[in-house]
């Protein structure tokens, strides 16, 4: 926060008007593009947009020209290969084909949960890792935080080390600690030690920590994550008397209604969800089988952005719309005050009328961050619309432990500040940095005796704690977890550890006396003892058993299975009565985990820092989110700093504002901040823990908002690469498309297939193309991640991706679209290279390092570009990036174990682009070539495609009428981009539609009159 | 004022603006004639190893096939060096305490790989697959050129982009039936390019226009 001044609001009013005046549909990327905001038209006309150039004077020109003219001749001329040396295994493993890479399966646990994956292996070096398809939390798809995983395995910055008060230590020494402690312990039978977790559904851990809590019966253990399911348990608390896993399965939903449930994004379950969620409303469903989603939100998330219905209101107006729906529908609570919901009650009625005509095929979805009492009404609603067992199911908590977390971290806070813990041992979690500001976390906790750390870094709890002990990396360390449907993962290692490193059972188990004792023992024996007690069947022995799951990488019949449930009523009544009919009134503060670095875990991974965020495109930063009307009336800008307070609670932050967003709320981020994350992700953003009070951890009413006079430079990628052109993003509703299907054709003018000077290109064999639907693409990212890792694509920091710089070859546009600044839809709109049949960046390039194949691909050879950048210049799309600088390291050991060995890492000068993943097409051609065959239709996924969720993404072979791609290519919603231009684009999309309910949308007309 | 130059240097300046011509040709040439020259292509300079291990007594006396070490040669893109336990599966009986084969032994003791001298090494952009050349009748000697002739090898071919593309362009010069593939001593008994075509046919070998676009090799 640098930068002085005293800058001028924009005129929003001005915008409203501008908006106003358009006709038809509008669409628009950021404020800055409807303000004709003069920084932005520059930065739109300049190519390559570039800070001021040093000064360089004739004299100094024509010596720099000199010498590498001189250099450039005796280097063409005289590159002599080093020496290299080969080194070959002493004895060979059996398994391992140099050269041909092995996948494994195993899970990440995020937030407690596993997500199964499959990782790649070279030659005992992971590279990239994929979902498994048979894991029932990933159908094969991954999110962004498993797909950046890998990078946090090679983090340099990675704890090492075993620390004591800071200093370099062993962990022989840690050993004889923990057995001096242990004596202790036996002597007061654990009384004041303390175990602090984070969510576990592990068997093998929780069963090491109840064997740690009988031998030592005073010890207590606590869980503490700051993105937890603590409402959710509280509420099925509420509503059912006990703890139960609610599952929906949205396969079978007609009508889902979101209170501010981001679904599609946030939870153990959201990539089942997108599947099944999209599984209903994809290019190719029936018009009649399409779902409707209603969300009501205070902020936008990628769910609301899916929406067909979407309501912008305050976080605690939820429950009371909530409140308004479950008395329409019969459950007798007392009636909110209509005048408060924020929405015109009619809408709730309009709402109720659709619910009911589809009892059974409903679902209301309840956010994490509404108070206990929502869920506890949106259970009851599912019970009055009959979607229990149907939309809807409850099983048996997976968690081994489901404890409220925020309310065990307030005991373990509490119990230290009355000097009633002794020891305490953290495993993971780093609560000094995450616990809410009001417990004071830090400074209780240092009046424990003894205090020890596990972690991947030395963080924030670490540098507060005694000893610190480096954690393994999931990749480098046995373990297990489950799936939120129960179903067990034993997570197998990849790699030894790069560093010393132990994993949590290994630090547990030395605990319980079993110092050294190695993981994998651990976690066998644990299921040894599993099949010998009978309750694994269905192998014929453990070996058996244990080879196959680790294969498969799940445990097979280790779901749960539905449990019934009853409602208490009365409970859920009593405790409707008690809550006041109206929210308070005041400007709101809403937390939420950073869509890219999550609560703060992910800070110092670059892939995800340089992610741009879905909805705001923010790179490298975190920001106060407001809604335009708000900025106008605080007359501020986007990077504007202004002082939240929140009683005495206060943080500095820049603004960014976000059509969408909920008037009288403001939105921060978890996750930023940080100030030990390692050189990647510290002193970067601000700390919105510090706002986050432990009884009001998703929003509070009443923050206080001042101005200050800074600036804070906030990098977005909204406006970069901008095409300009017109109908890119084509919607209509399922009403128009059954109208006119060929709405999105017609929207386009393509010239006639003869209107070319080029020869055409014939295509004999294979002729590669991609279809993307973009009514399955909920803009979560995850492709644009799987291809930095496939691809060997660099970080470039924040201070090149401020001059359109950054490097991802998948950028996912973004789209507000209407003439209401507050009330835009949102649209997603992946854009790679289009592989035009007829490419401008082709014709244009003197080297010949851009050319087109005979399968259609357009080609870059990297050892031809002398980086002219005259492709880039003449790309529609956009979709060309220039290695600027020499932006890939080559000079970190670890990071280059990471690189794709199929893929050449970049040099300076360079240009690259989308290559439709011509490593994985070679792949596949020379093993179907082996085999004397054609290539399979789906037997070449693209990066992209493998990571989608919701198989948003296909390609495949033209020339195949038969194929998926040839389909979708055929289909009457494909329509490609910019083709007026001539360009004849390979990468084509499917044509968004909606399906808005017409009453809603009555009432709303008449509103807006 | 007197004149600063003799009248001669204007001739001298007339032939050295024309020399020039000549002396940056020249320049040039030398430089594409060291390109090409086996200093720094390294064709035909034997290179050292840490064990001398002769391809010619190997292959050559004892008949050993080129997949008994070269295991991965038909599966993958990389042929394989063997590792110690290949050496040592013979070495342990035979010439079990010879000196020059003392870092075999080391190795297998210390579990520690022989650092073997890289004899060809492709830039870092290409990428080549043994597997798939193999298979469609490419023979180890085409590339690597009498290897059961060398004690020493030495590289047999520049790799430079050309000589790939002499293959890739006509490939029905140099193919052979893949039953031959891993034989030294093989000579066509007909026509080798009515062999080729015919084989190129049969192995259903892309037409060179595909077999030359860059992603073939360079992504």
């Amino acid at each position: 926060m640098v930068e002085k001044g005293s800058p001028a609001s924009w005129d929003i009013a001005a915008l409203r008007a501008r908006l106003a005046g358009k006709r038809g549909r509008v669409f628009w990327r950021s404020l800055e593009e409807l303000a004709e905001d003069p920084a932005f038209v520059q930065f739109l006309k300049s190519e390559f947009p570039t800070p001021a150039p040093e000064s360089v004077d004739r004299r100094t020109f024509l010596k720099l020209m000199g010498a590498s003219l001189a250099l450039a001749g005796l280097s063409s001329a005289c590159t002599r290969q080093p020496t290299e040396r080969i080194f070959p295994y002493t004895r060979a493993p059996e398994e391992i084909i140099p050269g041909v890479p092995l996948f494994y399966a195993t899970a990440m646990t995020l937030g407690g949960f596993a997500y199964g994956v499959l990782v790649e292996s070279h030659m005992g070096r992971p590279t990239k890792i994929e979902g498994n398809p048979q894991h029932p939390a990933s159908l094969g798809a991954t999110d962004v935080f498993t797909q950046a995983s890998i990078l946090t395995l090679y983090d340099p910055d990675r704890s090492q080390v075993v620390l004591y008060r800071g200093g370099i230590h062993t962990w022989a020494a840690f050993w004889g600690a923990v057995a001096a402690e242990r004596e202790r312990w036996q002597a007061t039978r654990g009384a004041g030690v303390r175990l602090l977790t984070e969510t576990v559904t592990s068997p093998t851990l929780a069963d090491q920590v109840r064997q740690l809590l009988a031998l030592f019966p005073e010890a207590r253990w606590h869980q503490y994550e700051p993105v937890s399911r603590d409402h959710q348990k509280a509420g099925a608390r509420l509503a059912f008397g006990r703890v139960v896993e609610t599952r929906y399965r949205l396969r079978e939903a007609r009508v889902v209604l979101s209170l501010e449930a981001d679904f599609l994004a946030w939870g153990p379950d959201h990539l089942r969800h997108a599947r099944e969620f999209i599984a209903r409303r994809r290019a190719e469903t029936e018009p009649s089988e399409w779902n409707r989603l209603y969300v009501f939100e205070s902020t936008p998330s990628l769910t609301g952005a899916m929406a067909d219905h979407r309501f912008p209101v305050r976080a605690s107006q939820i429950e009371l719309i909530a409140r308004a729906l479950a008395r329409r529908l019969g459950l007798e609570v007392p009636e909110p005050d209509w005048a408060a919901l924020g929405v015109e009650p009619r809408l709730v009625e309009a709402l109720a009328r659709d619910l009911e005509r589809h009892r059974g095929e409903s679902v209301i979805l309840v956010g994490e961050t509404q108070p206990p009492v929502v869920h506890a009404l949106g259970h009851a609603l599912n019970h009055l619309l009959g979607n229990v067992g149907r939309t809807i199911i409850y099983t048996e908590p997976v968690e081994a432990e489901p404890v409220e977390q925020r309310a065990s971290l307030r005991e373990l806070a509490e119990d230290m500040d009355a000097g009633r813990v002794d020891a305490l041992i953290i495993l993971g979690a780093n609560p000094v940095y995450t616990a809410p500001a009001d417990l004071q976390f830090a400074e209780r906790m240092n009046r424990v005796r003894w205090r020890a750390h596990v972690g991947l870094y030395a963080d924030e709890t670490a540098a507060l704690c005694h000893w610190h002990l480096p954690e393994s990396h999931f990749l480098e360390a046995w373990g297990d977890g489950r799936a939120p449907d129960g179903t067990v993962t034993i997570m197998q290692p990849l790699i030894a550890p790069l560093y010393e490193t132990r994993s949590a059972h290994e630090v547990l188990a030395a605990l319980l006396g079993q110092a050294e004792r190695p993981g994998y023992e651990i976690v066998r024996e644990y299921w040894r003892r599993q099949f010998e007690a009978g309750r694994i069947t269905g192998f014929a022995d453990f070996e058996t058993f244990w080879r196959t799951v680790l294969h498969d990488g799940v445990v097979p019949e280790t779901y749960l299975p539905p449990v019934s449930v009853s409602v208490q009523w009365d409970a859920i009544k009593a405790e409707v009565a008690k809550r006041p009919a109206r929210a308070p009134d005041g400007v709101e503060i809403v937390f939420r985990p950073d869509p890219a670095v999550w609560d703060g875990r992910f800070a110092n991974n670059g892939w995800l820092q340089e992610l741009p965020k879905p909805l705001t495109k923010l790179t490298w930063d975190n920001a106060a989110l407001i809604a335009p009307a708000l900025a106008e009336r605080l007359g501020v800008r986007n990077g504007d700093v202004i002082e939240l307070r929140v009683h005495d609670r206060r943080v500095l932050a820049p603004v960014w504002i976000l059509p969408g967003q909920a008037v009288e709320t403001v939105t921060v981020h978890l996750g930023y901040g940080r100030w030990r994350a390692g050189r990647v992700g510290s002193h970067v953003g601000f700390d919105a823990y510090r706002l986050r009070a432990s009884s009001a951890p998703w929003f509070e009413v009443g923050v206080e908002i001042r101005r200050t006079d800074r600036r804070h430079e906030l990098v977005s990628t909204q406006d970069h690469h901008s095409m300009e052109g017109r109908h890119l993003v084509r919607v209509a509703t399922l009403e128009e498309y059954r109208a006119n299907p060929r709405f999105a054709q017609e929207l386009g003018h393509d010239p006639p297939p003869d209107l070319t000077l080029y020869p055409e290109h014939r295509y004999d064999g294979y002729s590669w193309g991609m279809v993307i639907d973009l009514n399955a693409c909920i803009g979560c990212n995850a492709c644009v991640i799987a291809c930095q890792a496939e691809n060997n694509i660099p970080v470039v920091g924040k201070r090149e991706v401020k001059i359109g710089r950054e490097m991802q070859w998948i950028r996912i546009d973004r789209y507000f679209e209407g003439r209401d600044l507050e009330h835009p839809e949102i649209y997603h709109q992946p854009v790679l290279c289009m592989h035009c049949d007829h490419a401008p960046c082709e014709t244009v390039c003197p080297t010949g390092a851009t050319v087109h194949s005979h399968e259609g691909l357009n080609q870059m050879t990297y050892n031809r570009c002398v980086g002219t950048r005259y492709c880039s210049n003449n790309c529609p799309y956009k979709v060309r990036r220039f290695n600027f600088r020499l932006y890939a390291d080559w000079a970190t050991e670890t990071l280059k174990m990471q690189r794709n060995p199929d893929v050449t890492v970049r040099s300076r000068g360079v240009m690259e682009k989308c290559t439709y993943c011509v490593q994985r097409i070679n792949a596949a051609r020379i093993e179907a070539k082996k085999h004397e065959r054609a290539i399979r239709d789906g037997e070449i996924l693209t990066a992209c495609q493998q990571a989608c969720p919701t198989e948003a993404i296909v390609f495949g072979n033209l020339n195949d009428p038969e194929s998926r791609v040839a389909r979708w290519k055929a289909h009457v919603l494909n329509y490609g981009i910019l083709t007026e231009l001539n360009t004849r684009p390979r990468t084509t999309y499917l044509a968004r539609l909606r399906n808005p309910n017409p009453d809603v949308v009555a009432i709303l007309r008449e509103e807006s009159r | 004022m007197a004149q600063i130059f003799h009248r001669s240097t204007n001739l001298i300046a007339r032939v050295s603006i024309l020399g020039s011509v000549f002396i940056i040709a020249a320049v040039t040439w030398a430089l594409a004639a060291l390109n090409r020259s086996p200093y720094v292509t390294q064709v035909g300079v034997a290179r050292e190893q840490p064990v001398p291990f002769s391809h010619k007594h190997h292959v050559k006396q004892l008949g050993i096939d080129c997949r008994y070490c070269h295991t991965s040669v038909e599966e993958s893109r990389f042929a394989g060096i063997p590792p110690t336990e290949t050496c040592m599966t013979c070495h342990s009986q035979i010439h079990a305490t010879s000196p020059m084969l003392e870092p075999v032994r080391e190795s297998w003791r210390t579990d520690r790989p022989i650092p073997w001298t890289r004899v060809y090494d492709l830039p870092d952009f290409v990428y080549f697959d043994h597997s798939i050349h193999v298979k469609k009748g490419v023979a180890c000697v085409t590339c690597h050129g009498p290897v059961d002739e060398m004690p020493l090898v030495w590289k047999a071919s520049t790799l430079h982009m050309e000589w790939c593309l002499e293959c890739h362009r006509q490939p029905e010069r140099y193919i052979r039936p893949r039953e031959e593939v891993f034989r030294t001593d093989w000579v066509p008994r007909e026509d080798q390019r009515e062999l080729g075509r015919r084989l190129v046919r049969a192995y259903g070998i892309d037409r060179p226009e595909r077999l030359t676009d860059c992603s073939v090799c360079h992504r």
